[in-house]
């Protein structure tokens, strides 16, 4: 078998679903016969037509809400946003609507909406963002985030087979710069379950999507330049958290480090900060520290973007700090 | 007057408009007393829950339909319930839920917020649904079931479902981004939806003039590049007619239609609500000479119908909603820690928080408050 990229792992995904289940079906933004800005839904329209493959006006109130008004019925729908940063002109009918239907009125909502998230590529403020942390907050939607091919595409299967809506973000920078042999057979990547990425035993980096990459690097940094054993998380699912895989690195190694891509007020690390806080306060022997974006919209100049961003040596140096202390 | 150039302002046009559709005769005798049968018992139940409300036994808002029974249940009517049509209801479509079946012991419920009611006292009022009987529950953010509802009929074309739907807007929610965009893709994608827009001239306290400078709600359809009809929503039987051509419309792979039915809202927009923004005379000219059952009621002794058999209707509509009242009272307030369960499927049930475990109930007392900080008690 050979290798494929992140973003080829997710068509797979895509055309083994629909090949699956006739009820599952895409919408979105030039998906079809354009086949989607990255072209992540190439070659869908051909096999499964216009009914299966919707191009839809540039809506993404009514892409979510017709999405979720066949899901009601029984179909599974495959929102596409042509960028995650146009999610937000989803979150009152995503948060309203879908989060709430299987709470106030026993109304099964198994939608994903997915789309190309993050930086690092001189996308600027609206073409860059990891919105993540705004839908975290909702109760009744699922989040997952992958990092490796193989993640990308069970992590779609998963999500498009769930019962409730999964937001899938794809990270764009990871789209072809990375590839994998799949795993074979029918590749499902369990939602809620974090990744032991690296195994180590003097700090752990706990993270998630392109930063995964970062906190590898760092950890062959630090390990050949201080002797220091890192461990890697990869969280892959956001909500539900996996508390466990977190509280066992906690205890593991006793000195945590969170990273992730998005701004840092509100930000995901904040809260996973707060949980170690609550459930293994007396395992630490350091303080939890955050590497993320700072507090500002992202900017498109290389200089300024890099500034912004975490970068590997930001990890290295937050490392070093926690070995220090 | 508030609203000048609507229709909705103008009631006796309205009358004229009635008087054009005596001629039609596409309903039997038995379904006319039937559709006399929904229109007094939604307005005999929004009676008895004002009851309930001063009672204190309603614990939220009350919203009432007086004046737009005919509207709601009148497009309602126009669905074929055998084919499996569903709706989404306006808070102002009591009528049109109870066409598709609604209970009045589960209404009741919803407001008294029981244990048992559809919603397991998770949401208010009417705000609940049922697939099966054809309806869907809908939200506060108006237009927001205008795309929902899209996807539902969305799904009826993808699989070839001999279905409908229909989903209520107010003159309000014409304003929305939601009910833009998801009447243009409904529009495109051919979806068998009617869109009705219940005009009954105000939201909340804004006239129409300051919702929109279209001189017809209607006249949107043309933008959209679909049909549009306006009726009396005052007239149960051209408001049953007009829906029915757009029901027809839809079955048929015609597309989208866009139905205005004008109205006129004569309570507030909840029952705190003092109308103080009202012109006056306004309500009490529409109470004397558009009222709907009135209107419907003088028709039907027209046609021959005897005042005898319409009090009998009128005695049984009590009687069903003094079961309902007595069994909802009697209903069980919920479980709190019911309240930590179905937020997704997996898990089934959310952790209690550290603070709360072991804990059956947060409070002694539930304090009741007899308003929600919106005016002066």
């Amino acid at each position: 078998m050979s290798e494929i990229t992140y973003l080829e792992a997710i068509r797979e995904a895509l055309f083994e679903e629909m090949e699956r289940d006739k009820n599952v079906f895409c919408l979105g933004e030039d998906i079809g016969a354009y086949g989607g800005a990255f072209k992540v839904t190439e070659g869908l329209m051909a096999k499964y037509g216009e009914q299966r493959v919707i191009d839809t006006p540039i809506s993404e109130t009514a892409i979510v809400g017709a999405a979720a008004g066949a899901a009601h019925m029984g179909m599974r729908p495959v929102c596409e946003m042509q960028f995650i940063d146009f999610l937000s002109s989803a979150y009152s009918i995503l948060t309203n609507y879908v989060a709430t239907a299987r709470y106030r009125a026993m109304l099964p909502c198994p939608m994903v909406v997915r789309g190309p998230s993050g930086g690092y590529v001189r996308g600027g403020p609206f073409h860059s963002q990891n919105p993540e942390a705004a839908f975290l907050h909702t109760p009744g939607l699922k989040i997952v985030y992958p990092a490796t091919a193989s993640d990308a595409k069970g992590l779609l299967k998963s999500a498009i087979r769930d019962e409730d809506c999964v937001l899938y973000f794809e990270h764009k920078y990871l789209y072809r710069r990375i590839k994998e042999e799949m795993p074979a057979g029918d590749h499902l990547t369990p939602i809620g379950k974090a990744r032991v990425a690296r195994e180590g035993s003097d700090i752990s980096i706990i993270t998630y999507a392109a930063t995964v990459w970062k906190a590898l690097e760092a950890a062959e940094q630090v390990e050949k330049e201080d002797g220091l054993s890192v461990e890697v998380i990869d969280l892959r699912t956001l909500l539900p958290m996996d508390d466990a895989a977190i509280v066992e690195t906690v205890k593991k190694t006793n000195r945590v480090l969170v990273v992730h891509e998005d701004t840092r007020t509100g930000g995901v690390a904040g809260e996973i900060t707060a949980r170690i806080n609550e459930k293994a306060f007396e395992w630490l022997d350091a303080p939890v520290l955050r590497i993320t974006a700072a507090d500002v919209p992202l900017p498109y100049s290389p200089p300024l973007e890099d500034y912004v961003l975490p970068q590997t040596s930001d990890i290295v140096a937050g490392l070093r700090k926690l070995a220090a202390y | 007057m508030a609203r000048s150039g609507t229709a909705a302002s103008k009631p006796a046009n309205a009358r004229d408009d009635a008087a054009r559709s005596n001629g039609s005769d596409s309903l039997s005798r038995e379904q006319k007393l039937e559709l006399y049968y929904f229109m007094r018992l939604t307005r005999s139940l929004e009676e008895r829950l004002v009851n309930l409300y001063r009672q204190t036994k309603v614990v939220g808002g009350l919203f009432r339909s007086l004046g737009q029974e005919a509207d709601a249940v009148g497009s309602a009517y126009a669905l074929d319930r055998s084919k499996g049509d569903i709706l989404s209801p306006l808070i102002r479509n009591l009528g049109s839920m109870l066409v598709q079946g609604a209970k009045p012991n589960e209404i009741i419920k919803q407001y008294m917020a029981k244990g048992d009611s559809p919603t397991r006292g998770r949401e208010l009022n009417i705000h609940y649904g049922d697939l099966v009987r054809g309806f869907i529950g809908q939200i506060s953010h108006l237009g927001d079931m205008v795309p929902v509802m899209a996807g539902v009929t969305l799904s009826f074309k993808m699989r070839k479902q001999d279905r409908v739907g229909l989903v209520y807007v107010g003159d309000g929610a014409t304003s929305t981004g939601a009910f833009h965009e998801g009447i243009n893709f409904a529009a495109v994608q051919r979806c068998p939806l009617v869109v009705v827009v219940e005009n009954n001239g105000y939201a909340y306290s804004t006239p129409l003039s300051k919702q929109t400078a279209a001189k017809k709600l209607v006249d949107k359809a043309i933008g959209y590049g679909i049909a549009g009809e306006q009726a009396d929503g005052n007239d149960v039987i051209a408001t049953y007619e007009a829906t029915k051509r757009a029901v027809d419309r839809a079955r048929s792979g015609g597309g989208v239609t866009l139905v205005e039915l004008i109205t006129y809202r004569r309570k507030g927009h909840a029952e705190h609500d003092n109308q103080s923004y009202v012109p006056a005379g306004e309500i009490d000219r529409w109470a004397s000479e558009n009222d709907p059952v009135d209107r419907y009621v003088k028709r039907l002794i027209d046609e021959g119908v005897s005042k005898i058999e319409l009090t009998a209707i009128d005695t049984r509509v009590q009687a069903e909603i003094d079961t309902a009242t007595d069994e909802a009272d009697a209903s069980p307030m919920p479980d709190p820690t019911d309240s930590l369960a179905g937020v997704y499927a997996e898990p089934a049930v959310v952790e209690p928080l550290w603070f709360r475990e072991g804990v059956k109930s947060a409070v002694e007392v539930h304090e009741r408050p007899s308003s929600w900080g919106t005016h002066d008690v």
